[in-house]
């Protein structure tokens, strides 16, 4: 399967993207605005609560082709992080108290600079999540990744978007799920997702198709149950993800006719304590190149930081980014349906 | 307007019955709320177990809301199939259970 960008097709195009869930018909258009939602409790213009994730996107590589990714990634996509953006990451890193530091991609162990990176952040004392999809571990060139992660106390999150192999495969392609299996019975057998180790290995869970994820809780030990019932897979936490209408997964949506009937789902499904909490207000996510943004999804659509901000991350200014306005617009609804959606899972 | 007798866009008006009657639509969306809460069953077994009946009873309208509730709560295809089954057997049950009274009918007539 090609990246939408590769098949130059008219949703790799933010500008698209934006215009079809805001204006696609007469019934998209009569959705509620974010918005005019967060302004009805008190919250727009959406502020930062003090930013603690640093999310780095290392690169839009990927050795998968994923049917929902918001990134549109694969392996055809060429922007990678340089080491000079790293450089400037590591002082911005260096010159703030943020503690965590998210690395994400594509595949984010595919930038050439990636390990190099790590052993930096760490020797600064850094928390370090990885964002793995699993079977990039399982291929020769990074079969010594989960060694590498374990000697600097990296936390590992990775998808698996279902405990079966059928509806795994259906959304991340045929053979994900043994290849993802592989992976994690070697993340364990080093110690990951075990008890007492610190070794942290979490899963992500993401619907397979056009419905919300439910209680996260109940899901995590769902696939408890089942992943140490047929493989002795144990894990430590899950992270339910609601996908966002955009990218590939807008494809889907609008393929499968479903794209009405979700937005109006999310927009339905709006929790005002979700929106309180949501991932933007903590966390700044930075390109592959530089360039910075309220978060990942704000990324693929080029919805850079507020122009007031500071907009690279060679200008980084943490003073200057608590107070910046966040940029929302209706893909955010994807982040305040029902329990509400970040990268840590569920915000209520 | 759509003729037919059920129409998907009418499962989104579900709230609108209290409109006609306001005091016992409202007891009785309280009341279904409660019921669907996490208790002694989980959220998802409660969807499963409503999923079968909603076959047993043949409601287009819950059967399309919870297959999605289902799927929502994490069940699996394999899952909902077998709560399909359930309502199957059961049904399939109650008529062959009934077989024992036409037994003892022809035992009851003949010689």
């Amino acid at each position: 399967m090609k990246t939408l960008n590769a098949e130059t097709h008219e949703l790799s195009r933010p500008d698209v993207q934006l215009d079809i869930i805001n204006n696609h018909n007469e019934k998209i258009k009569s959705l509620s605005r974010f918005e005019n939602k967060l302004a009805d409790i008190g919250l727009f213009p959406l502020k930062p609560t003090g930013i603690e994730i640093f999310q780095m996107n290392v690169g839009y590589m990927c050795n998968m082709t994923c049917k929902h990714c918001h990134v549109d990634a694969g392996p055809d996509r060429e922007e990678i992080m340089t080491k000079e953006t790293f450089e400037h990451c590591l002082k911005a890193l260096r010159e703030s108290d943020i503690e965590t530091v998210d690395l994400t991609g594509g595949a984010p162990e595919m930038n050439p600079h990636f390990r190099w990176f790590v052993e930096q952040a760490s020797a600064m004392g850094k928390h370090i999540i990885v964002r793995s999809n699993l079977t990039i571990l399982t291929t020769n060139k990074f079969s010594d990744l989960p060694e590498f992660f374990k000697k600097h106390d990296v936390e590992v999150t990775c998808s698996l978007p279902f405990y079966s192999k059928s509806r795994t495969d259906r959304q991340r392609g045929k053979g994900t799920y043994d290849k993802s299996v592989v992976a994690l019975k070697r993340l364990n057998e080093i110690g990951y997702g075990k008890a007492d180790t610190g070794l942290k290995l979490n899963l992500v869970y993401n619907p397979v198709g056009a419905f919300l994820p439910g209680d996260q809780e109940e899901i995590k030990q769902e696939f408890k149950k089942e992943l140490k019932r047929s493989h002795d897979i144990e894990f430590n936490d899950l992270f339910t993800i609601t996908n966002l209408p955009i990218s590939r997964f807008l494809n889907f949506l609008l393929m499968s006719g479903n794209l009405e009937d979700y937005m109006e789902k999310l927009v339905g499904s709006f929790n005002p304590s979700a929106a309180m909490g949501v991932m933007c207000r903590n966390t700044i996510s930075i390109g592959w190149d530089g360039i910075l943004y309220d978060c990942d999804f704000n990324q693929m659509l080029e919805m850079e930081t507020h122009q007031d901000s500071v907009q690279h991350i060679k200008d980084f200014d943490l003073g200057s980014l608590n107070n910046r306005e966040i940029k929302v617009n209706q893909h955010c609804f994807g982040c305040t349906a029902g329990s509400g959606s970040s990268c840590g899972g569920a915000t209520t | 307007m759509d003729k037919s007798y059920y129409v998907k866009e009418d499962l989104k008006k579900f709230g609108d019955i209290t409109e006609f009657q306001e005091k016992l639509g409202n007891k009785f969306f309280e009341y279904y709320g409660e019921v669907f809460e996490e208790g002694a069953l989980t959220k998802r077994e409660k969807a499963l177990i409503a999923l079968a009946v909603s076959h047993t009873v043949q409601c287009p309208y819950c059967i399309d809301a919870y297959t999605t509730e289902s799927l929502e709560n994490g069940a699996s295809e394999e899952q909902m199939m077998e709560a399909v089954h359930v309502s199957a057997a059961i049904r399939g049950g109650s008529s062959l259970v009934h077989g024992v009274q036409m037994m003892n009918k022809v035992k009851d007539l003949s010689m």
